[in-house]
């Protein structure tokens, strides 16, 4: 890590608040991704409350793919890791963020930034949780780390 | 309409500060939690620059009784700490710590598909779909109705 990137690290971290500002201010929604992601899928069955989260998730993919264009700098796949770990992770993220009722952005973001004690409480669960996690999948156990 | 417009450019402007504070790439993000590896700490640049702006802006933000184009906010109404909230967090800590994606950064994955894209956001919706339907049949309900009922996050 050097200086450049603890300053684009700050400077995304503005814009993700700012994001979830303007959201808050306009439309009164919270900008939690795992939310929107649920209503996205299974309700609001109205254009109203559908359309506007479908367009902030297509605005999602165009906003990183304009980070990739204008600095090249797109993530590829990372061979080594296990695919079946991934897809463990990924019911892991998706259960468990729709039973506590938020993520790193309903929780941390926009949760911690109106001071609700649920979220601060979400958010020191999770955040403790992952350092044991990852600390005990590469350290213990040897995966997913970039030796295998 | 301009609701659409706020989703869409609201969405750009948190993909785009994912990417650059590079919440997308998952081998950084686990080296901020891997605290005995070889710890990268950027992330915490990215959570203190994005609450410092919630925490100041809402402040202002929810002096106006409505927002600008809505006529009330959507916070949950709940208020006090229950065992869903810290057992799905505790699950949802598990599944970042091994992939290194929560669920921003898996959307984003559209914007650079891989193999990792293929494994992790389906089974993302699959695990989402899972919790609304054990919701669902202990109520009695259907999803929809279910997820109807709710409000935002948090």
């Amino acid at each position: 890590m050097d200086s450049s990137s603890i300053i684009q690290a700050l400077i995304g971290g503005v814009l993700i608040g700012t994001a979830a500002a303007l959201l808050l201010w306009l439309t009164g929604h919270v900008a939690g991704i795992s939310g929107i992601i649920g209503r996205v899928l299974f309700a609001a069955k109205k254009p109203d409350e559908f359309v506007w989260r479908l367009l902030f998730l297509i605005g999602l993919v165009i906003g990183a793919k304009l980070y990739y264009l204008g600095y090249g700098a797109a993530p590829t796949g990372r061979e080594y890791f296990p695919a079946w770990l991934l897809i463990v992770s990924g019911l892991l993220v998706g259960f468990g963020s729709s039973l506590g009722k938020g993520c790193t952005s309903g929780h941390g973001v926009c949760g911690l930034g109106r001071l609700s004690l649920r979220s601060l409480v979400a958010t020191l669960v999770f955040l403790s949780v992952a350092i044991l996690t990852t600390t005990i999948v590469r350290h213990v156990f040897g995966l997913g780390g970039v030796n295998g | 309409m301009a609701k659409y417009l706020v989703g869409l450019l609201t969405g750009l402007l948190f993909g785009f500060g994912l990417a650059l504070a590079g919440m997308t790439q998952p081998e950084k993000v686990l080296g901020f939690l891997d605290v005995a590896g070889q710890w990268d700490p950027s992330l915490l640049f990215v959570l203190g620059g994005a609450v410092g702006v919630t925490a100041i802006s809402f402040r202002f933000i929810l002096r106006r009784k409505t927002p600008v184009l809505d006529s009330r906010y959507y916070f949950s109404e709940k208020l006090h700490v229950d065992p869903a909230l810290i057992a799905g967090a505790a699950l949802f800590g598990i599944g970042w710590g091994i992939g290194g994606y929560c669920p921003g950064p898996a959307v984003a994955l559209l914007a650079a598909p891989g193999w990792e894209l293929w494994a992790f956001l389906p089974a993302m919706l699959l695990g989402i779909f899972l919790q609304k339907l054990w919701v669902a049949v202990l109520d009695k309900k259907t999803i929809v109705a279910e997820v109807n009922e709710q409000n935002d996050c948090s």
